[in-house]
């Protein structure tokens, strides 16, 4: 898998959620992504971006426009150097939130892109990387 | 301590004109007077009383510290020019742009005044910059919060444009959401869509999410919050404008909507709610 292009995003604050999600957007259409793989990866997109402002305490977004055997595709990776997520596999159970929310943000990320890996350990930070293809 | 000396304000007084003339060559060359949003007379009114100001605060106060009250007229002046600046739309550079043209004039007037004494000429230069540095910030921060204010002022308006509750029968209200979701915003659409179901005693309301590019699980939560509200004041509610590609994500992400009714567009929903009412529409003729 190559990069064609890549940058970087800052997601500290609420309204950065709002920016990376027209940022992924655009990229996704760049990609040449169908309607609906758009919607999708930008509404996991928005997911994750908001669990780094929510509960990493800010971070950032890496984009990458990638190509494999040619195939187009969009990857993002969320960072961040908050507390972490102490136990990975009940963070990523349907319904489980240390927080508000319904439960279903890194779930349903992970079912809305065809690629999803996430590494954290406490006190380590988080980072989610997803791919979506052509 | 780095006032300007009497010898200085004297020279700037008497070689007013001269300093003005140049001052005004130095803004037309950086394009800054030749502006249509502004015109020429107001344009040299102004850089006559900050001139005029600059020798009457200079002769009481002391030129490194602006925030004293001899500098009052002078602050007072700046933080109309630049306010009235920020609302004509100018930037930001432009705008100390005003201030830091008149260094040049200023500094060959101090150069033919102390051509004899070296250390003279480098103390007023000194504090001559300092004095138009400490006033082109003040003129800065006052614009940037002259923006701030316009900026807040549009959040606000947008805050209220965007939350028209509309009748579209009797007993039918329908709110048509538009952009982003966030938790403020949402917070003053249901607000005004409750108000609403109360004062026209409406039994259905139609939240149309067309104008939505994305939903998810918060937008999804604030949707779900706002139809048990409607619901828990004795009335039903329908979400309208479910594209496709909105209904395949829902899906993915898991969200559960079962107990609420959804309908791809506004039509479907106004039909189904005039059923429900009790109403038929049939073709006349």
């Amino acid at each position: 898998m190559s990069a064609v292009r890549s940058g970087t995003q800052a997601v500290r604050v609420e309204q950065d959620v709002v920016l990376a999600r027209q940022a992924a957007r655009k990229l996704a259409v760049e990609a040449g992504l169908r309607l609906v793989d758009q919607t999708k990866l930008v509404t996991a997109a928005s997911e994750l971006a908001r669990n780094t402002v929510i509960y990493g305490g800010g971070g950032d977004m890496d984009w990458a426009l990638v190509e494999e055997g040619g195939k187009k595709g969009l990857r993002l990776v969320f960072r961040d150097n908050g507390p972490g997520i102490p136990d990975v596999k009940l963070a990523m159970t349907d319904g489980w939130t240390s927080g508000n929310g319904l439960g279903l943000g890194l779930t349903g990320a992970r079912r809305l892109v065809d690629e999803f890996s996430i590494e954290s350990a406490p006190g380590a930070g988080t980072r989610v990387t997803i791919c979506k293809w052509t | 301590m780095s006032a300007l000396s009497q010898r200085t304000i004297e020279a700037i007084r008497k070689n007013e004109s001269q300093l003005l003339a140049s001052w005004s060559a130095t803004l037309d060359a950086s394009g800054a007077s030749r502006d249509s949003r502004i015109s020429h007379g107001e344009f040299e009114g102004q850089t006559r009383e900050f001139l005029r100001l600059l020798v009457a605060g200079s002769s009481t106060g002391d030129a490194a510290s602006i925030a004293s009250n001899e500098w009052s007229e002078t602050r007072g002046f700046l933080e109309k020019l630049s306010r009235s600046r920020a609302l004509q739309g100018f930037d930001s550079a432009n705008t100390a742009n005003f201030i830091f043209s008149l260094k040049r004039p200023l500094f060959d007037l101090l150069q033919q005044v102390y051509a004899d004494n070296a250390a003279e000429l480098a103390a007023q230069t000194w504090a001559i910059s300092e004095l138009l540095d400490g006033l082109g910030m003040h003129t800065i921060k006052t614009y940037q919060k002259s923006r701030e204010e316009v900026i807040n002022r549009q959040q606000e308006e947008l805050l209220e444009l965007s939350t028209p509750v509309v009748k579209l029968w009797e007993g039918v209200l329908a709110l048509p959401m538009i952009g982003t979701l966030d938790s403020q915003r949402t917070q003053v659409v249901m607000e005004s869509l409750l108000q609403r179901i109360v004062e026209t005693g409406a039994e259905i309301a139609i939240i149309d999410i067309t104008g939505v590019p994305t939903v998810d699980t918060l937008v999804a939560q604030h949707l779900l919050k706002t139809v048990t509200a409607i619901r828990l004041m004795g009335a039903d509610a329908i979400i309208s404008g479910v594209r496709p590609q909105i209904a395949q994500t829902i899906v993915h992400l898991g969200l559960d909507l079962q107990g609420i009714v959804t309908k791809a567009n506004l039509a479907d929903a106004l039909s189904l709610a005039l059923k429900r009412s009790g109403f038929h529409v049939s073709k006349g003729g």
